[in-house]
């Protein structure tokens, strides 16, 4: 998975301080069309400087939530407050927030300065300030040569800068991104990842990034609030979700997992035991879990957090046995997939260290899982 | 100025809704209700020549008079219901007829290559776009018993003697078929061009022969373009008035040319009126079908 | 079996174009026939343009119409552009439907159904409030901005439904209000579709018959009119002359349009080469860096 530019650098973790106000507050808001909920009674903060991921599957209502942010829809019921000032009622044109929208909606009648001019004249500030400042701007994306071209004369990646440029010249406290990169292809994809990074950490702007794509919202965000019908089912950093999911839709949401159905067998505070019927062995986790005793539990388990060998283990938990049924060459690792003697397929994936390494695991052979006991994350719904 | 809009709840919104909304209201429904008030009115040697419905009798008792005579009128007199069934009649065979030959035109310029699609469009609806009714003189010049058309049938000796064409119920049928044959092609070939190709590639593959692959794919998805084009005929061939007038035998009934008689040369306004009325009662059900068919596919693209 | 197709594709377009076509080849030729016979041919002959250059009539009722077309269409633009947008984007309200049906029932409506009903709504209004007095221009131009402003509306309608609203909430967004939205973004987006409109409630205009005959006063007649009653008493080779004339001045409209189009097309191609240039570019660079 790829990590975020961020970890190397000091800690922004607003979130976690009980001081810090936050900037965008989304109360209770609920969004009905007709009598179908587009969104079901979300409430959200959000902190200066954060890029916040909304992440979800197509549908689930990450357009309709940043457009009630953006003013284009009344929310239903709920209120939406922008640095401590109530916002619900307030139209688009008043609002200190823009957006850049998923077709990027470059005016086709007018040139790339004109396009990234016309916010500013709205505001009707000095010619001579509305110049220096798309200037400004235009080199800051790159695109100072492109100034007197029309959109059509572009191509995808250059218009994609242009609708960047034209929604922060305006310097809103707020910058909404609906799938910012989604008409790009993928090597431009990832550089562009980057670049917008930048350009949010030079200029300070509050970024909210909606998308479908996991991995963009890994790189990219300081947190994910993940998405489903509606409802915002958890917020966290990329490697929360990813290592903490909080129900079995965020771990087979995001990465691939295994997940294996049982009840707890024994119940500590410092560890729990789980059966599984899948299988021979039972899930051994070194943390508690609040759960009722006898609840069905699920235990999910990473691909990468599986090691695989020929040799029998002798411990008495964490691990299974299986026949390969399937191997994927991927370059840099290989994905396995194993075949439990109760059927159920596991995936597993190694990395390929050695170029030519005899001797490798193959096709219908019979092979030994093991995980270490904080590999498991255990979740009750 | 803007406060004042503001303070009597008007903001540009409903400015906008209003401006288009009343002036429709105004010159086009509200002239549908006079015609039905006057159509119970009886007819008067005056100006405007119908009696008033309204009026005051004696102290402050408003009076409505209800005529039923002109409709009565209608029924009694056979020319009336000769007129509306004949008038159907043609439009039914017109827009068959231009049904017949437009949606081959349609279909074939749909499935020309596409730089010359465009140009093959402007040609079709570039007649319209000179007089309509300059294009119906011309087939009198065509039609008429020393006409081109009769001229040239005995020059390659299929007849030796004129047929007479003009002043007939063909020369009705060519003169509706021609002036409306544009008005079929247009939503035909909208929809044809639009049609996903891949379909009749997949039908092939399945084992559709071509003409196959046209009855079964092709033609059902083109009926909603088949039925806006032949409402867009039909309708206004009913009350056709022009084209029976100079084509038409002076004799031949059509309910436009009733009415035209009965408002210009006998001046029975009340009359006029009823026959609009009956008109519109058997047009409103083509007519409300395709307003449904005009919204579905303007809202098809909207959100 | 393909090359069967294409003869019959060739054959249907040749047929179908000789239909359309032949009416109008045929005023034409006979417009230089210097017989009043229309159709026996006497001689090549500029005889009936003269003829019709001093007919007075003709002449003041052709003035007569295209003061009434251009007047028309272009309040019929305007009101068309206001119910175009309020239907393509003003979103369910209540009278939506009403409006709807409104302005494409005069698209179809027999035309001595529409011509009788705003005749009686005239006479009608100058008994109640003394407006209009007597039937005349006024009464032909609003009848026929009725008329044209459905047409136009159906086409800024398609033409809006067509254009991403984004851009409209993109300008909102970047803080311009409803009206500047429309003045700014909206009205040339959909510019090229407004002049369409403007011509075809010019063209409808010009060619009215039946609606004119019914509201026209005494004294305005117009070219259609007049048209109408000299071709009711048969052929008559001045009308071949009118009718050149006109097909004339539409051909040329059409070429030049043509012209323009054709060099927006190229201008269009060659630049979206160099868009793929500078895309491919980009492309290299980001490989490289
Ligand atoms: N104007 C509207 N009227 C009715 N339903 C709507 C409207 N806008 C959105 N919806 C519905 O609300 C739901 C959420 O839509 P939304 O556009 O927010 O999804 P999304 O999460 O952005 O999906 P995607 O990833 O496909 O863009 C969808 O089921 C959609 O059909
Ligand atoms: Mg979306």
């Amino acid at each position: 998975m790829a990590t975020s530019p961020r970890a190397t650098q000091q800690k922004f973790e607003p979130w976690t301080d009980p001081d810090a106000k936050p900037y965008v507050r989304i109360e209770k808001v609920t969004k009905k069309f007709g009598d179908f909920i587009a969104v079901d009674d979300v409430s959200l903060s959000i902190y200066k400087k954060e890029i916040f991921c909304l992440l979800g599957a197509s549908g689930c209502g990450k357009t309709t939530l940043l457009r009630i942010l953006a003013g284009f829809e009344r929310p239903t019921s709920g209120r939406i407050f922008i640095d401590g000032v109530d916002m619900t009622s307030i139209p688009p044109y008043e609002r200190p927030v823009n957006m850049m929208f998923q077709s990027y909606a470059i005016f086709p009648h007018m040139t790339v300065e004109q396009n990234v001019a016309f916010g500013l004249k709205q505001e009707r500030l000095q010619k001579g300030e509305i110049e220096s400042r798309v200037t400004d701007m235009l080199n800051l994306v790159k695109l100072g040569q492109f100034a007197k071209r029309k959109p059509h004369q572009l191509s995808g990646g250059q218009r994609q800068r242009v609708a960047l440029a034209r929604s922060l010249v305006k310097k809103p406290k707020l910058l909404l991104l609906d799938e910012p990169l989604a008409a790009l292809d993928k090597k431009l994809r990832e550089h562009t990842q980057f670049e917008l990074i930048n350009i949010q950490e030079t200029l300070g702007v509050t970024f909210v990034v909606v998308t479908h794509d996991q991995e963009e919202a890994m790189t990219l965000s300081t947190r994910i609030g993940l998405m489903n019908h509606g409802e915002i089912v958890q917020v966290g950093t990329p490697s929360e979700i990813y290592e903490y999911p909080n129900s079995r839709f965020v771990s087979e949401f995001i990465g691939s997992v295994n997940t294996f159905e049982g009840r707890l067998v024994e119940d500590e505070p410092s560890y729990v035991r789980i059966g599984c019927d899948d299988l021979e062995a039972p899930i051994y986790v070194d943390h508690g879990v609040s759960s009722a005793p006898g609840a069905t539990v699920w235990a999910a388990i990473r691909p990468e957090k599986i090691t695989i060998s020929r040799e029998k283990p002798d411990a008495t938990d964490n691990w299974a046995s299986a026949v390969v049924q399937d191997i994927a060459y991927m370059g840099d690792m290989s994905i396995y997939l194993l075949r439990l003697d109760s059927g159920k397929v596991v995936r597993v994936t190694q990395p390929n260290i050695y170029r030519h390494a005899e001797d490798r695991i193959t096709w219908e052979e019979r092979v030994y899982l093991q995980w270490y006991p904080e590999s498991p994350v255990v979740v009750t719904k | 100025m803007k406060s004042v809009l503001r303070r009597l709840g008007l903001d540009g919104r409903s400015v906008v809704t209003a401006v288009p909304y009343l002036w429709l209201l105004l010159f086009f429904l509200i002239p549908f209700v006079i015609v039905l008030k006057i159509s119970f009115s009886t007819s008067q040697i005056a100006m405007p020549p119908y009696e008033p419905l309204l009026h005051w009798a004696g102290d402050k008792v408003l009076q409505i008079k209800l005529n039923l005579g002109n409709f009565a009128f209608l029924v009694e007199d056979n020319l009336y219901w000769k007129a509306y069934l004949n008038s159907i009649w043609v439009a039914s065979v017109s827009t068959f007829f231009c049904l017949l030959l437009g949606y081959p035109i349609a279909y074939a310029i749909a499935r020309s290559n596409p730089s010359a699609r465009n140009i093959l469009m402007l040609l079709i609806v570039l007649p319209f776009w000179t007089s309509f009714l300059l294009r119906v003189y011309a087939w009198i010049g065509i039609l008429k018993n020393n006409g081109l058309l009769n001229n040239f049938l005995i020059w390659i000796g299929a007849i030796d003697q004129p047929i007479q064409m003009l002043q007939t119920d063909f020369a009705v049928y060519i003169g509706i078929v021609y002036s409306y044959l544009p008005f079929m092609i247009l939503p035909l070939y909208a929809n044809l061009e639009k049609m996903d190709l891949t379909l009749l590639e997949a039908a092939a593959d399945l084992g559709c022969r071509p003409w196959q692959g046209f009855m079964k794919i092709t033609l059902p998805l083109s009926l909603p373009g088949v039925r806006a084009g032949c409402l867009l005929v039909f309708i206004p061939a009913v009350g056709e008035f022009v084209i029976p007038s100079l084509l038409g035998d002076p004799g031949m009934l059509m309910i436009g040319k009733v009415l035209w008689t009965e408002f210009f040369n006998n001046r029975d306004w009340p009359v006029a009126s009823a026959v609009a009325i009956v008109l519109l009662l058997f047009l409103v059900v083509p007519m409300m079908y395709f307003q449904r068919a005009q919204d579905a596919e303007a809202g098809g693209v909207h959100r | 079996m393909n090359q069967g197709r294409n003869l019959f594709r060739t054959l249907v377009l040749i047929l179908g174009f000789a239909f359309l076509y032949i009416p109008i080849v045929s005023l034409i030729v006979y417009s230089f026939n210097s017989s009043r016979l229309v159709t026996v041919w006497g001689g090549f002959s500029t005889k009936w343009y003269g003829a019709l250059l001093q007919n007075d009539q003709i002449l003041n009722a052709a003035f007569l119409s295209l003061k009434i077309a251009a007047i028309s269409a272009t309040l019929a633009v305007v009101l068309g552009t206001l119910a175009g947008l309020v239907l393509a984007r003003f979103g369910p309200f209540k009278g939506r439907t009403l409006l709807s049906g409104l302005t494409t029932a005069p698209l179809v409506m027999p035309e001595v159904i529409t011509g009788l009903s705003l005749l009686l709504l005239f006479v009608t209004m100058e008994q109640v409030i003394g407006w209009p007095a007597g039937r005349g221009m006024t009464t032909i131009v609003i009848s026929h901005i009725t008329l044209t402003m459905a047409f136009v509306t159906v086409v800024v309608q398609s033409r809006l439904s067509q254009m991403d609203d984004s851009l409209e909430e993109a300008a909102m967004d970047l803080g311009a209000r409803p009206h500047k939205v429309f003045f700014l973004i909206t009205l040339p987006i959909i510019a090229p579709a407004l002049m369409s409109g403007w011509l075809l409630a010019f063209t409808l205009s010009l060619d009215d018959l039946v609606i004119t005959s019914f509201v026209a006063g005494p004294g305005s007649s117009t070219l259609p009119m007049v048209i109408f009653s000299k071709v009711r008493l048969g052929v008559s080779p001045d009308i071949n002359a009118l009718a050149t004339i006109l097909v004339a001045i539409v051909a040329v409209g059409v070429a030049i349009t043509g012209i323009m189009m054709a060099r927006q097309q190229k201008q269009r191609e060659r630049d979206a080469q160099m868009a793929l240039a500078a895309n491919q570019a980009m492309i290299e660079s980001v490989k490289k860096g």
